[in-house]
């Protein structure tokens, strides 16, 4: 049997998502809730049923090895939240 | 090192694959560059992109593959490997996790002494490489003390083969050979660079030392930042050094990745992430599995080049060439091609070895043209040997010969003819030069009775001399001792 | 006008584009401040298309969509045009590049009008999710379009558009469709190009038009359908065209009627229309048999861990790196957390949330590895159930439009799906299509329901020809105007 309680807290660590201590109460609460819904699921014999991979099958869908132009610097850089010269810019990666 | 542990590691090794495209999109797979020029929506990760595989990619593993003898599964699959970092356009990473595209294999390597090893490996497979990130302001370029850094997505989306060792090398040096003789099939293979100052070759270590005799690993540390084959062998001594030290002092080796400081010539613990990453595989849904085609993989296999070691095993068990010969071959290509077109002409290995690395890999230094690229044609270095092995002709005159050879004269044997260069065996012949010449040398014959016996070359020299450089030097050598000792 | 009117008229020179395009952003201006389908309207855009358009007519070649003005949902990429999910982390983003399907439209000749609301992300029923704008059923003001294609749907039913673009995951066109009084149809997974569509389930998602007339929806699925070589998930299978194979009965085919979707549960009046609409379909001479699809009330569990798995994993993207919102701070770990705090709506982080647990070391087997395995128990008992007939009808949905924030529990509102999700697990071909008026209790104003239909795997041609059938019979979407008034366009 599945727990009925998520550690919010730590999901949300996973998921790189602040939330308040509202959200982490209030999410608990409907997350509890559809877990529960979704427990219906061990009713079903799945013991041998292969997990669904694919829709409909394909196998192989490939490209050649050739070149495509790419897209110019300048629009790569538009939406940029922050740029510095030819290159994106973000904060420090290690926190102080 | 202490003699009661022994040293258990494996290595992993990033090697991104020469194809002109990126694994998932048309973007030209070149190194440097302007930053952000080679990328398009799918390698940036934008909303609403989508990856589609890189044939030739896959093609590229599958050959790696075949060339260790590994196994090419029926089906495979790519799988998503989440985690956050800026370097990752998608915050995920396409790899593969249970279904790679090849598993097994062994990698023949060779140490320094000509001794054959080998080390299994558990699988190889194909991922995309990330973006490459720049550090700025903490006066060093490294990521601790920075203020904040700079993303260049060129290389995000370069197809990647990871191969991973079974942890069965047992020291640093036999590391090093592990990775000299993986880096010399991939450049056999064509599939790679394997630059590690470029970052087509990356290797991490994982070292762990256990008590000699013992089978149950010990606790290991993943090395990293290891920038060079060098690196690899200081850095692994230096960790097994380390873990050493702790036992004998009753400690515990924690797990835990550290960075090789080549500066300092040491292993710092790299700033741990806090919490392990749980990477939440599963397969990614925007991409259908591949099942290689047998025939593609019978093709693939009977197209391999020779190997590496194959060429290192023949060379040294079979023609009996010195291990620094035979390594210096395999270790290029297009000069053991030559070498091994005049073996097949000629029939006399070691000849052709002496000539090609000896006198034509002067010649080729001298001149800056490779010996393959040269004037001395297959054909006519295989005649040259056959007149040196049936002393027709003595290696001074071979030796001249092969500079004029250099220099386009062409065939030796229509030299040979046309000049008479042909060496003097007739015992009688020579027997007359010889005694022309101690005639000639009577004080120099005194000394020699004399108990001075190494003036024996100067009259040797002499009767080389007298014969135009055409005796046979070794017979020249038996006369004039004969004479001067009756 | 019907999309198949404007393109006949636009090809054969009876009206210019120019002069369509005028009339829709002209009904735009008119209704819009009522509506609020549109996030962004493109006027200038339309106009130069429309321009092109003309002067390709004039040239004497031949455009499928000559004219047609389309919505394209904001989950759709339209190379420089603001396209933002209906949310504050993409507020301010315009796409580089075009969708596939979409491009596919505009070659044909269609006219972009505008960039309709959705549910953020793609994640609702209603449209209520949308964190940049409010979209109002036309029919019913005071009441939601459905969703989350809420804002092509209302764009249609308005007369602000003739075809409506939308994406459908879990039902997310065939909703809309049926509280608006339109045809919404989600092909067979992989039909249709997903390059371009942002994602969220990208298992699930499908693009697929909404419209006035199953003929419309027919027309513009054929252009878009077929292999795309940027989507490795779209079928490189012939594409049947179904706009000429329209039916006007249904004889000799076999209706199924799903056991354990007994519309009784719907309430007495929708119950009834119902079971007209069945009524309907045998008089056209259909046979209908009884089918079963045990699995089917597992769908919504299913769903609801398989989606937002998917989802999870597809929206780390939006992280204030690359583009979209940036909250700045001291570390990147930081910028990321505080970014996507700020950027998403409660729904899209529940959803997050719920995905990334489903795939969590140690719950990855009982959780999303058990919903993929039910999710073939659900495809199988479809393939038994078409054994047994070949086409399946039920309701779209289980209410007609409601009004707002009266769903304020989330699982309440993950209930609208009911119906439509079993498909989208499948990956069967399904449409919503009008099948009648209710007036429920409180409401003055009749709303629309519709009746969905659904396909074998590559029925694309025997859905749409069935469902003209049961259109050309019935009209019920002719019965009432939308409250927003007049029609133009």
């Amino acid at each position: 049997m599945t727990p009925d309680t998520i550690d919010i807290g730590y999901v949300a660590k996973l998921a790189r998502i602040a939330l308040t201590d509202d959200e982490i109460e209030r999410f608990s609460k409907e997350l509890g809730e559809l877990l529960g819904h979704v427990r219906a699921l061990e009713e079903l014999d799945t013991s041998s049923v292969p997990a669904t991979a694919q829709v409909v099958e394909s196998r192989n869908v490939l490209r050649e090895d050739v070149e495509r132009p790419c897209l110019d610097r300048e629009v790569v850089l538009e939406g940029a939240p922050q740029r510095q010269g030819g290159f994106f810019r973000v904060p420090r990666i290690i926190a102080q | 090192m202490n003699r009661e542990y022994e040293a258990v590691i494996g290595i992993e090794c990033h090697v991104e694959l020469k194809t002109a495209t990126k694994m998932f999109c048309g973007c030209r797979n070149e190194f440097g560059g302007e930053p952000n020029t080679k990328t398009c929506p799918v390698c940036l990760g934008m909303p609403g992109a989508l990856p589609v595989p890189n044939a030739k990619a896959i093609e590229q593993i599958v050959r790696t593959g075949l060339a260790f003898g590994s196994e090419i599964p029926a089906f495979s699959k790519f799988d998503r490997k989440n985690y956050f970092y800026p370097d990752m356009p998608k915050d995920y990473q396409i790899s593969q996790y249970d279904m790679p595209l090849t598993v097994g294999g062994v990698v023949k390597y060779w140490l320094e002494d000509g001794t054959m090893k080998q080390c299994r490996l558990t699988r190889i497979h194909l991922e995309e490489d990330t973006g490459k990130s720049t550090h700025a302001g903490s006066g060093d370029g490294r990521i601790a003390g920075s203020s904040y850094s700079l993303l260049d997505f060129n290389r995000a989306g370069v197809p990647l083969m990871e191969c991973v060792s079974e942890p069965e090398l047992h020291s640093a040096r036999d590391a090093v050979a592990y990775l000299e003789s993986l880096r010399r099939t991939l450049l056999a293979l064509e599939v790679s660079d394997v630059k590690m100052e470029e970052g087509s070759l990356r290797c991490d270590a994982n070292v762990s030392i256990r008590p000699a005799g013992t089978t149950q690993l010990g606790t290991k540390s993943e090395i990293k930042n290891m920038n060079s084959f060098r690196s690899v062998e200081r850095a692994i001594a230096s960790e097994i050094a380390r873990q050493t030290k702790i036992l004998d002092s009753g400690g515990r080796v924690v797990q835990e990745t550290r960075g090789w400081d080549e500066l300092h010539g040491v292993t710092h613990p790299m700033r741990s992430k806090e919490e392990a990453h749980d990477y939440r595989y599963f397969p990614d849904p925007d991409l259908v599995p591949l099942a290689v085609a047998r025939e593609d993989v019978e093709r693939w296999k009977s197209e391999l080049p020779t190997m590496p070691w194959q060429r290192f095993e023949r060379y040294t068990a079979q023609y009996g060439l010195a291990v620094n010969a035979a390594a210096q071959l395999v270790d290029n290509l297009t000069l053991a091609g030559y070498f091994d077109a005049v073996v097949a002409r000629s029939g006399n290995p070691q000849q052709s070895s002496n000539f090609v690395l000896g006198e034509l890999s002067r010649l080729a230094n001298d001149t800056a043209v490779d010996v393959a690229d040269s004037k001395v044609t297959i054909e006519h270095l295989a005649e040259l040997i056959s007149l040196v092995e049936s002393k027709r002709i003595n290696s001074k005159i071979a030796k001249e010969l092969l500079s004029r050879m250099w220099e386009g004269a062409g065939s030796p044997n229509a030299i040979v003819e046309r000049e008479g260069l042909a060496q003097t065996s007739d015992p009688s012949a020579v027997e007359r030069f010889v005694d022309e010449v101690l005639a000639a040398n009577e004080n120099v014959v005194a000394d020699y009775k004399a108990g001075k016996v190494n003036v024996l070359g100067f009259l040797v020299g002499q009767v080389m001399k007298a014969s135009r450089g055409k005796a046979d030097p070794a017979l020249a050598n038996e006369l004039v001792k004969q004479k001067l000792s009756s | 006008m019907t999309a198949a009117e404007i393109a006949r008229d636009v090809s054969a020179g009876r009206v210019s584009a120019a002069e369509v395009t005028a009339a829709t952003l002209a009904q735009v201006e008119a209704v819009e401040g009522e509506v609020g389908a549109y996030l962004t309207v493109l006027g200038e855009l339309a106009r130069s298309c429309a321009a092109r358009v003309d002067e390709r007519i004039a040239a004497g070649e031949h455009l499928a969509l000559a004219g047609v003005p389309i919505a394209v949902k904001d989950n759709m990429c339209l190379e420089g045009t603001r396209t933002t999910c209906g949310s504050k982390i993409l507020e301010g983003w315009i796409a580089p590049y075009t969708a596939t399907a979409v491009a596919r439209l505009l070659a044909a000749g269609a006219i972009p009008i505008g960039k309709a609301n959705c549910d953020e992300f793609a994640m609702g029923s209603s449209c209520e999710n949308s964190a940049l704008g409010v979209t109002r059923n036309p029919y019913d003001l005071s009441r939601v379009p459905g969703g989350s294609s809420g804002g092509s749907a209302a764009a249609v039913a308005a007369y602000e558009a003739a075809i409506g673009l939308g994406s459908d995951t879990g039902g997310s066109i065939r909703e809309p469709a049926a509280f608006c009084n339109l045809v919404g149809f989600k092909p067979t997974y992989g039909r249709v190009s997903r390059y371009g569509l942002i994602a969220f389930a990208s298992s699930l998602d499908q693009i697929g038009p909404l419209a006035r007339t199953v003929e419309d929806a027919a027309l513009t699925y054929d252009i878009m359908a077929g292999y795309d070589p940027m989507d490795a998930t779209s079928l490189d299978r012939p594409v049947e065209r179904t706009a000429d194979s329209l039916r006007t009965d249904l004889a000799g085919l076999r209706i199924g009627l799903v056991r354990e979707f007994d519309t009784k549960a719907l309430g007495e009046r929708s119950d009834a229309l119902y079971r007209a609409a069945y009524r309907d379909l045998e008089r056209l001479g259909a046979e209908l048999v009884e089918v079963s699809l045990p699995t089917a009330d597992y769908g919504l569990a299913t769903y609801y861990l398989i989606a937002p798995a998917e989802c999870s994993s597809n929206l780390a993207r939006f992280d204030g790196v690359r583009y979209g919102l940036r909250v700045e701070s001291n570390d990147v770990r930081a910028m990321y957390d505080e970014t996507r705090a700020a950027g998403f709506g409660p729904e899209v982080k529940r959803r997050i949330l719920i995905g990334t647990y489903a795939l969590s070391s140690g719950y990855y087997d009982a959780y999303y590895v058990r919903a993929q395995k039910a999710r073939t128990l659900i495809a199988r008992d479809f393939e038994r159930a078409f054994a047994e007939c070949d086409l399946i009808a039920c309701p779209a949905a289980s209410c007609p439009a409601f009004e707002f924030n009266a769903k304020g529990d989330p699982y309440s509102m993950y209930l609208m799906d009911y119906y439509t999700i079993p498909m989208s697990l499948a990956g069967l071909p399904a449409l919503s299509v009008p099948c009648g008026w209710t007036t429920p209790d409180g409401s003055n104003l009749p709303l629309p329901i519709g009746l969905q239909l659904c396909a074998p795997l590559f029925g694309e041609k025997l859905l749409l020809g069935g469902a003209a059938a049961y259109e050309r019979a019935t009209n019920f979407a002719l019965a009432h105007p939308p409250q927003t008034g007049a029609v133009r366009a």
